[in-house]
């Protein structure tokens, strides 16, 4: 393959899809199907065929706004319509050339507007089964590019130059990780994508492997070729089989088309990507219990140093990073280290994909510039709290971030701004509480999270997160007294400092960040026995107490 | 004597063990090819008994105590039989929000079993799960595998009673 031979493959891409005046592109993301998108787009076919109308249906990836679904985008008029049903079919065709009718909801504009989709740029319009059509969206030039034009070197480079920073939450450089593990000594290395998404309430991984998979194999080749790998794994979890089932499709086209295998594009490089499921345990997420479960172990962490970068799979140097770096990676190459530090802030460059969920309007996946604040993402694009209920906290980072109230609203997305509020970026998950939830169940609910995922190897983890489990379910319950919360602070210290991994070490943020911003909550719970959000019973606990009291 | 204990006969004539087989043939009967074999013995026959895993466990050379160990670390494999109907009710976060803890307690009263158990008549499994990653339809429960995003308690009612009434 050389630039002559995928420009062709683009140009054929690019001829088929001209042999019809319009596109109409039907979502089909785990949300949309999950309200048979799949009969919406036959439907939508069969009344094109019958009008006679030269209109291409095109299954896509998610196109983000998961509550206006199931979702249909036609080009090249780039008119969306939301709660497109099988029944709506007809007015899809009848309006084509129309303006569009208020029965398909055509205005969802300010859901898009002020985003910015890189790693989202092909969702929604490409079929994520066909390897051609991500060709002729300039798909596999950054890979040409980098194999042909540039030593691994100068493409640790220009990732080192973008300000690239990992996606999966750590917020570690991607430029200077290549870097550590390229200058490795050793035959053989290995890069991983992890694609273990087990923070609940985050969604985006799933969503990038489902909508554009070629995206993740171009990045992860290139990273490849940087480091001097030439074997990849990609870690799914079993939970996302429309994932696997769209991954495994891409992984055989790209090896058809000379993207992966042997000699790739007539060079010395060489390179090949297995998949690997996991198996439903959150701590694999993090990188050291991730190799543990794809030698095929328990997914239990060890301690770092050694980091993977010097012994990782099979005692070999390896890279990991996460589904949404790798999917960075490919724009970088292809535009440039310094047009992607163009944008965001000074330290946290680029975009990043969130999940808007939780008690918000248009709950769904945005892409915005790094340096956007919290209230731009939740009232602008997001149409802020339904039902007319008031805002109070948005939860951010998953079981190791935190929530942050109405004052951090103004908040600019960055990975440092968040930490100092005392959240994190995680990996994107941002959800929107109103009044009704109540501040300590949460705080509860993430810390039952944890316990339960815990794996057991260390005992400030395992015995702490059940022990901080219980605390807050007496504060829940109004059974505690102050002795309680202080004795929960400091095992909050404890159990965050003496962890062996990330999931101990950041398992009492939930709370810490709670009960700075909501501490009147907690003391609600424990002076006066009662729940300010109305959601924990504990008025009828203490009238029993009460009563046992009185006939004692 | 040879170094290896040979590699176990299948367990019966199954065809499935042949599927199992053709998993572990596939990574040349490699010990980390563990998690993936079970993967491959749990989506042929719904869950893993200790035939299986003993089967597995002997072929791959792997303890038969590292093979459980891993078989019941993580929560995906199951060692009981499913039932005849799935329920899974998402417990994320953003379902926790949108009040998924009562679509729990609903079910437990409607079915008389907690998350994790099978009705006695077989017929209905209930479980949970941390965080389908369909978040933007919240709450969100898999009946007998298929997504329904957006569920009122009163719509999971009556697909329940529809199972257990038959």
């Amino acid at each position: 393959m050389n630039v002559e031979e995928l420009q062709e493959i683009a140009d054929a891409a690019v001829k088929e899809r001209e042999k019809f005046d319009h596109q109409i592109n039907v979502c089909m993301g785990t949300g949309c199907l999950s309200q048979h998108s799949d009969k919406v787009k036959a439907a939508i076919e069969k009344e094109a065929e019958a009008s006679g109308r030269k209109c291409h249906v095109r299954r896509t990836g998610c196109m983000g706004l998961c509550a206006a679904g199931p979702l249909v985008l036609v080009e090249p008029s780039e008119q969306r319509y939301g709660h497109v049903h099988e029944a709506d079919a007809k007015d899809v065709i009848a309006v084509l050339d129309a303006e569009p009718i208020a029965r398909l909801n055509p205005h969802l504009e300010t859901y898009f507007e002020g985003q910015k989709h890189i790693v989202l740029e092909n969702s929604g319009h490409i079929d994520p089964e066909k390897i051609d059509e991500y060709i002729a969206r300039g798909g596999y030039e950054a890979l040409l590019k980098a194999l042909t034009d540039m030593t691994p070197q100068t493409v640790i480079e220009q990732i080192s130059k973008s300000g690239l920073r990992g996606r999966g939450g750590g917020g570690y450089p991607t430029g200077l990780k290549w870097d550590t593990v390229a200058k490795v000594k050793g035959a053989q290395k290995y890069v991983i994508c992890n694609g273990d998404e087990g923070d609940p309430g985050a969604f985006m991984d799933r969503s990038v492997l489902e909508s554009d998979p070629q995206r993740v194999i171009e990045g992860m080749a290139i990273a490849a070729y940087a480091i001097g790998a030439n074997k990849g794994y990609i870690y799914v979890r079993a939970e996302y089989p429309l994932a696997v089932q769209r991954l495994t499709v891409a992984l055989q086209q790209a090896r058809r088309r000379g993207f992966l295998g042997n000699s790739i594009c007539e060079t010395q490089f060489s390179f090949d990507i297995d998949i690997r499921l996991g198996a439903g345990a959150f701590v694999c997420g993090e990188e050291t219990a991730l190799i543990a479960s794809i030698e095929g172990k328990r997914g239990t962490p060890r301690p770092r140093p050694p980091y993977p970068a010097v012994s990782g799979l099979w005692g070999d140097p390896t890279l990991i990073n996460n589904v949404e770096t790798f999917a960075n990676v490919a724009p970088i190459i292809r535009h440039g280290g310094e047009w992607f530090s163009a944008m965001g802030t000074a330290r946290s460059k680029g975009t990043k994909v969130f999940a808007l969920t939780g008690k918000i309007k248009r709950t769904g996946l945005v892409e915005v510039p790094m340096g956007m604040t919290l209230r731009q993402i939740i009232f602008d694009i997001g149409g802020g709290v339904p039902d007319g209920r008031k805002f109070k906290a948005v939860q951010t980072g998953g079981p190791s971030g935190g929530c942050l109230p109405e004052e951090h609203l103004d908040l600019s997305i960055s990975y440092d701004a968040l930490i100092s509020a005392g959240s994190m970026m995680g990996s994107g998950g941002m959800i929107v509480m109103d009044d009704t939830s109540c501040m300590v169940s949460v705080a509860r609910f993430f810390m039952e999270f944890c316990m339960t995922e815990s794996c057991g190897k260390c005992v400030p983890c395992r015995a702490g997160t059940v022990q901080m489990y219980e605390l807050l379910t007496k504060i829940c319950k109004g059974e505690a007294n102050r002795r309680d919360l202080e004795q929960l602070t400091e095992l909050c210290e404890v159990v965050g400092a003496t962890s062996l991994c990330g999931l101990g070490q950041t398992a009492p943020n939930p709370v810490l960040s709670t009960l700075r911003y909501f501490k009147h909550e907690y003391l609600a719970h424990i002076d006066e026995k009662r729940c300010p959000a109305g959601v924990c019973e504990c008025s009828p606990v203490t009238a029993e107490a009460a009563q046992r009291e009185v006939h004692a | 004597m040879p170094l290896y204990a040979e590699r176990p006969p299948l367990p019966s004539d199954d065809k499935r063990w042949r599927i199992v087989n053709g998993t572990m043939r596939k990574h040349g009967f490699s010990r980390n090819a563990l998690i993936e074999t079970l993967h491959t013995v749990q989506s042929s026959f719904g869950f893993l008994d200790e035939s299986a895993i003993k089967f597995v466990a002997q072929s791959l050379r792997v303890p038969l105590s590292q093979a459980y160990g891993v078989v019941t670390f993580y929560h995906f494999f199951s060692l009981k039989p499913p039932g005849k109907h799935t329920c899974t009710i998402c417990t994320g976060t953003a379902c926790y929000i949108k009040g998924s803890d009562k679509l729990v307690a609903q079910t437990e009263k409607l079915l008389h079993i907690h998350p994790g158990q099978t009705t006695p008549d077989g017929e209905v499994s209930f479980s949970t799960a941390r965080c389908v990653g369909a978040c933007g339809r919240a709450p969100v429960v898999l009946l007998d595998g298929e997504l329904s995003g957006q569920i009122e308690g009163s719509d999971l009612e009556k697909h329940l009673e529809r199972w257990t009434t038959q």
